[in-house]
């Protein structure tokens, strides 16, 4: 029963890895909360849903949807965030515009979708589930396990292992030195900002798949986990968004477990608000540089 | 609370548009609590759930224990208060972002709580409150604040103020104390829109956990970037027009969330001074400077 549990955990822990990492990277590289991100996801979703009702099976689906979502990602930063870096605005001038757009987009979804759940055509995954160790998984909870595994590797290995991702922690840690030495911060950001839509929309395809319920405002859900995430992390620490993730998410399904599943909600926030008293910095945050 | 006797072209007026005159006061002062917060260069998102701690605070008091209405609104006041401080304490020390999201949180557990709540009637709310708050209680509460807002804003206070919103560091170096006035703006903020919640509950005796959400927060937002910060008046226009142009254009009262999103995105980009740019004088300084 807590093996089963804490599979499942680690299952919905993933997924909200894999939210908070783009969440995290966008917040690092370009120094912005971008309140749009949620919106991704539920695009993301929404992308993949349509694919594959008109037939497309969901292992080009969820590539599909999830780069399409990165484009769009791409196209909505130019809009809203770049005139504002341009100008050297605030750091909360550039979260209350992402906070207007998001209204507008979710408002904007709602009257072209509407609130009803949809969900994906039936037989999308194989519906059989394995029996490992006595814990039941079901082939959609090993797609998102593996789905999540690849991008994260994937993303470590840029960052880490290229100039690509040198140019990018440059970026994070002083941009105007950065562009000194060299670094194209104009592409860059555009590349960020198409890696992160890439993982939100690949993270609402997971999410739409697991809980088999797609709605425009799945995202907004999404997004006060992420921030719980992150803040648990530290702003802009990757390794902390995958660690929080995963610890949110296991918590969650504690809860739902041994407690009761309507506050499951709820933990995102009461971590949010022990980690802001008790350790504002987060699990490797660092804490001189943000102090106001 | 005396009733004025009101002449009667005034009184059929108020009788068609007794809501939307009300909305319009409640919203007013639901600009002013943004006001307070962004005037120190923070930005909250917990009005909306600062309003519904408050309506809910001061419904649970006259229904449960019969408090009258003054008392009630006391408690509307002071409950939100109280979330505010301890919300505001840990994260007002750090960068703006902290509050902003640790705000948004706040709205989504609250709505949360009164919806598993058996106390606060779940997820059909509470209903059945008396109606005791009207024009005169709320156009003066709005009128008291406003003053007050003003007296603040020509003082010493006020100018510390404009100093940190303006330049956060150069402020702190002049030797302003930068969390104990966003600690102070914060829960000064919580108390009106939670007295704005109180009012609203008594005039239109019915209250729901989803009325306190994000569209609500972002929309109150909405008033004060509309009108900007220049004076307290700035975001009571941008509430008026905001409130009275759905009223207006009956064909965008769907498109509410469009509206209001889009007026934030243009406000921000392009008019970051608002509508009403006049900039209040201090009190014994002559109004000729550099602007």
């Amino acid at each position: 029963m807590l093996a089963q549990q804490l599979l499942n955990g680690l299952v919905v822990g993933s997924t909200y890895a894999l939210f908070a990492l783009g969440f995290t990277l966008m917040f690092g590289v370009l120094g912005v909360i971008n309140l749009v991100y949620g919106f991704y996801l539920s695009l993301g979703a929404f992308i993949a849903l349509f694919a594959t009702q008109a037939g497309l099976s969901i292992w080009l689906a969820l590539p599909a949807a999830a780069l399409t979502t990165g484009v769009i990602a791409v196209v909505l930063d130019g809009l809203l965030l770049t005139p504002l870096r341009k100008a050297k605005a605030p750091e909360l001038s550039s979260l209350m515009v992402t906070l207007g757009g998001t209204l507008f987009l979710y408002s904007l979804a709602n009257l072209l979708f509407s609130t009803d759940i949809r969900r994906f055509p039936v037989g999308v995954v194989d519906a059989t589930a394995y029996d490992i160790a006595g814990m039941r998984v079901s082939m959609t909870q090993l797609l998102i396990m593996g789905a999540v595994v690849v991008m994260v590797s994937a993303l470590l290995f840029v960052m880490r292992g290229t100039r690509l991702g040198l140019g990018l922690r440059a970026m994070a840690e002083r941009p105007d030195t950065a562009e000194l030495m060299g670094v194209d911060s104009a592409s860059l950001v555009r590349l960020v900002s198409l890696i992160c839509g890439t993982l939100a929309g690949a993270c609402g395809v997971l999410i739409g798949l697991n809980y088999n319920a797609i709605q425009p405002y799945m995202g907004e859900v999404m997004m006060l986990k992420g921030f719980a995430v992150i803040i648990l992390g530290g702003l802009g620490d990757i390794r902390g968004a995958l660690i929080g993730g995963l610890l949110i998410g296991m918590l969650e399904t504690l809860t739902a477990g041994y407690i009761a599943s309507t506050w499951k909600d709820a933990v995102g926030f009461v971590v949010l608000v022990l980690t802001l008293w008790i350790r504002p910095s987060g699990l490797f945050g660092r804490l001189a540089a943000k102090r106001a | 609370m005396p009733e004025f006797v009101l002449p009667e072209v005034i009184d059929d007026f108020l009788f068609t548009y007794q809501n939307l005159v009300y909305s319009l006061g409640i919203h007013g002062l639901l600009a002013l609590s943004m006001y307070v917060v962004l005037a120190v260069g923070q930005l909250s998102l917990g009005q909306a759930a600062f309003m519904g701690l408050g309506a809910y605070a001061s419904a649970l008091l006259t229904l449960k224990l019969g408090w009258s209405l003054p008392a009630a609104l006391a408690g509307a006041m002071l409950i939100p208060a109280a979330a505010a401080l301890i919300i505001g304490s840990p994260t007002l020390r750090l960068s703006g972002v902290y509050l902003a999201l640790a705000t948004i949180g706040l709205g989504e557990v609250q709505r949360l709580a009164f919806v598993n709540s058996d106390f606060t009637g779940g997820a059909l709310g509470l209903s059945g409150i008396p109606t005791k708050a009207g024009l005169v209680s709320i156009y003066g509460s709005l009128l008291v604040a406003l003053v007050l807002l003003v007296l603040v804003a020509r003082s010493k206070i006020g100018r510390a103020m404009e100093a940190m919103r303006e330049d956060e560091l150069a402020a702190g170096a002049l030797g302003i104390n930068l969390p104990a006035y966003k600690l102070g703006a914060l829960v000064a903020s919580a108390m009106l829109a939670g007295l704005a919640g109180g009012l609203n509950a008594h005039v239109s005796s019915f209250i729901s956990p989803n009325d306190y959400g994000f569209d609500a927060a972002v929309t109150i937002l909405s008033f004060a970037l509309l009108g900007g910060l220049g004076s307290p008046f700035a975001p009571i226009l941008g509430a008026v027009i905001l409130t009275l142009l759905p009223e207006v254009l009956r064909s965008l009262a769907n498109y509410r969330g469009l509206v209001s999103g889009s007026i934030i995105v243009i406000a921000v980009m392009f008019m970051p001074r608002g509508l009403l740019i006049w900039r209040m004088g201090r009190i014994g300084v002559s109004s000729r400077r550099p602007s």
